[in-house]
């Protein structure tokens, strides 16, 4: 079926042939102007392929090496007899958020109510059905902020996404719990799914959004996820991003921040599990006043691969951007970290800020850690730092001379570690919940839980070495 | 006897620091080791309580009458061995109290006793915080995470005072204290004193045995005690110096 000479691998045929054959079928329920995105994004791919590790960004990545393996789609949604509540079991302890469920790759909705509006306005649903219903907020920003050109994996996921989901905060609206995306994949076939988000917040509001990314099952599936995020003046996000996928599952999660003025978005990658990930944030602060605190934790072990790729563009000035990225590796598990920040010819008085911490717990984990900074200002404040270590033997010691056991000290050191990372979540029982979590992978108790990665926010049994002051 | 080392010869990467000590300690007895920088004195407490990389090449350490040599750390710490550390290590990230309760408990579960009930803990930290005058904000920090140097030793005497061990070795704790500060330590020393249990005092100067009144002074020189004695001889130390211990060796 292949019409031109490039060698292409497994994977780039598979997605090929894909648009190809589908190519009615993935415009049938898209506006014009979507399936126009669709061909000039799949003629991207068809030149550039998928990136390889040549690439700059990609250079140490795990992703190409694995091309060469084979996957199916998912043509339509399959409904269960079932309401999305049994099936996405997934509660934050002592916290109701609303929540989009995504199985497969679509919205999933047995009562086809695709789309519902929220308190105050808020819209939130499927984005297939946004882009019918909402033509105007829609065409404004999709495509708008994430580049398809990126590389072959956006042009992809530009050209072949089947379903997604779509959030309208209007002006002036505080949203008060958070809306929860819950991401699923029940499917033994090796499904690879092409997902689109596309998020827009109105001046002054804000808005706490969590993207899970989660298994059911033990299979091996290819996720692309592509999220892009609009935050007009003064308007404030919380993105937490909860992954716990099985150790077969490749997760690619492209996240995409455009900032107008004066607004803030705070982001936390929580990686806990998963075989291979690879999270790209890449903000844009395009009006003065803008910031951004971007933070990562990951623990990972056995053979797993986690890739965080942050890109701050600083495009004018006065804007704050801050990055902490820490990470625990156990086995042969390895990650990347590549902090770049630009800063353009007049954005002065930017501030920029960048770190990343590694704790190696074997000799064969390793760690690639690259910060790049890229200042074409004069008046800034940039600063970068990584540091790869092992656990403090003499904090060790200390504690065991304390009558604490070995295996009790090493944890309570990795807690201890990530805990500068998740004591910025500021949604308390969201908090206490990654936290439990944590401590659970942290002692091998949590690979992946049988249904949602929030089904652990009520331990089976208490914590030990935790107690909160403020509940006595 | 609840201490006796017995020709203890220890060393650091083939190196030999301690060459045949000799000491033994009886419940209810306060024993100061005096001496020189570089005579193996930390050497002896890190071989007591088990740190890593120090081998005991020959001779035995016992412990209510067991040689300890393989037990770990802590299992040491469980057994009753304390150790007030020279230089306390900041551990970021990590409470206080949840450090303070995680050992409690530790000790609590080796000993095959229930957990600490959170009252009870509660209470007992109010009550050795003033013994020491640590101020209840430290507490609620990291454990030992910007405290100054005399926060850091009062706080290593908290930690004793939890814990109520039987056997407390002090290192140099004195070292980088003001008076008032060396008072406040010797007062949680002498409060915690009792037939039950004992004191290893290691230690460069004298000052500290104004507060602490030992029942024996040792001094060492290369390894192992060259004179015993009263704690007279702290003074005498005092005023003829270490060159006169030399001469004795």
């Amino acid at each position: 079926m292949l019409t031109i000479d490039k060698k292409y691998s497994k994977l780039e045929s598979v997605l090929f042939d894909h648009y190809v054959a589908n190519k009615n079928d993935l415009n049938s329920s898209c506006q014009p102007g979507v399936s126009d995105e669709r061909e000039k994004a799949f003629n991207f791919f068809k030149e550039t392929g998928l990136p390889v590790n040549k690439d700059e960004k990609w250079r140490n990545s795990l992703l190409p090496k694995h091309y060469g393996q084979s996957y199916t789609f998912d043509t339509s949604p399959v409904i269960y007899d079932k309401a999305a509540g049994e099936i996405f079991d997934c509660v934050i302890h002592g916290y109701s958020a609303h929540i989009l469920p995504m199985l497969n790759g679509w919205y999933y909705s047995s009562s086809k109510e695709s789309m519902q509006i929220l308190e105050d306005g808020v819209i939130a649903g499927s984005i297939l059905t946004a882009q019918k219903e909402y033509p105007e907020l829609f065409e404004k920003h999709f495509g708008k902020i994430a580049d398809f050109q990126k590389d072959g994996f956006t042009a992809t996921n530009t050209a072949l996404f089947r379903d997604g989901v779509f959030i309208y905060v209007p002006d002036n609206v505080i949203v008060k719990n958070a809306i929860q995306l819950l991401m699923m994949v029940n499917r033994d076939d090796r499904l690879l799914m092409n997902s689109r988000n596309l998020i827009i917040l109105g001046k002054n509001s804000k808005l706490d959004f969590m993207h899970c990314d989660d298994s059911i099952n033990h299979d091996s599936s290819f996720i692309n996820t592509l999220t892009e995020i609009y935050l007009d003046e003064n308007a404030s996000l919380d993105l937490y991003k909860l992954q716990n996928i099985n150790d077969e599952t490749t997760l690619l999660n492209n996240t995409f921040i455009y900032q107008e003025k004066d607004s803030r978005s705070k982001v936390a990658v929580l990686t806990l599990n998963g075989g291979k990930i690879r999270n790209e944030i890449d903000v844009d602060l395009h009006g003065e006043g803008a910031e951004s605190d971007l933070n990562g934790i990951y623990l990972m072990d056995k053979k797993q691969h986690v890739d965080n790729q942050v890109f701050v563009r600083h495009s004018v000035p006065n804007c704050y951007s801050n990055e902490l990225f820490k990470g625990v590796l156990d086995d042969e598990a390895s990650a990347i970290f590549n902090g770049h920040i630009y800063v353009a010819k007049d954005a002065q008085k930017t501030n920029a800020f960048q770190r990343n911490n590694n704790i190696l717990m074997t000799p064969e984990a390793s760690i690639d850690t690259m910060p790049f900074l890229e200042i074409y200002a004069d008046d800034v404040k940039c600063s970068h730092g990584a540091t790869v270590g092992q656990l403090d033997e003499d904090a060790m010691f200390y504690m065991m001379q304390r009558g604490i056991s070995k295996q009790d000290a090493r944890l309570l050191l990795m807690y201890a570690f990530a805990s500068e990372v998740t004591s910025k979540i500021s949604i308390d029982p969201l908090r206490i919940s990654v936290e439990d979590m944590i401590k659970r992978r942290l002692r091998g108790e949590l690979s992946i839980c049988e249904k949602c990665v929030l089904h652990c926010s009520v331990p089976d049994k208490p914590i030990e070495f935790e107690i909160d002051m403020s509940k006595i | 006897m609840l201490l006796n080392i017995k020709d203890l010869h220890v060393s650091i990467n083939g190196k030999e620091i301690l060459k045949g000590f000799n000491l033994g300690v009886n419940k209810g007895e306060v024993h100061a080791i005096m001496g020189p920088n570089g005579t193996g004195k930390s050497t002896l407490a890190a071989a007591i309580t088990g740190r890593e990389g120090y081998e005991i090449t020959q001779g035995e350490i016992e412990y209510k009458g067991k040689d300890i040599e393989d037990l770990s750390p802590d299992e040491r710490a469980n057994e009753g061995i304390f150790l007030s550390f020279q230089y306390p290590v900041e551990i970021p990230g990590v409470s206080m109290t949840n450090f303070m309760r995680t050992a409690i408990n530790a000790q609590r579960e080796y000993r095959g006793e229930e957990s600490i009930p959170a009252g009870e803990f509660l209470k007992k930290m109010e009550e050795k915080k003033n013994l020491v005058d640590i101020h209840s904000k430290l507490t609620k920090r990291s454990v030992n995470e910007g405290f100054s140097g005399g926060e850091k030793k009062k706080n290593e005497i908290f930690q004793m005072a939890m814990l109520e061990p039987m056997l407390a070795i002090l290192d140099e704790t004195d070292s980088g204290l003001d008076i008032d500060a060396l008072k406040v330590v010797a007062r949680g020393v002498n409060a915690l004193r009792s037939d039950e249990n004992a004191f290893v005092i290691i230690t460069h100067y004298q000052r500290l045995l104004d507060y602490i009144e030992p029942d024996f002074v040792h001094v060492m020189w290369d390894g192992r005690i060259v004179k015993s004695g009263g704690k007279r001889l702290a003074l005498e130390l005092e005023e003829k110096g270490y060159d006169w211990v030399k001469e004795l060796y």
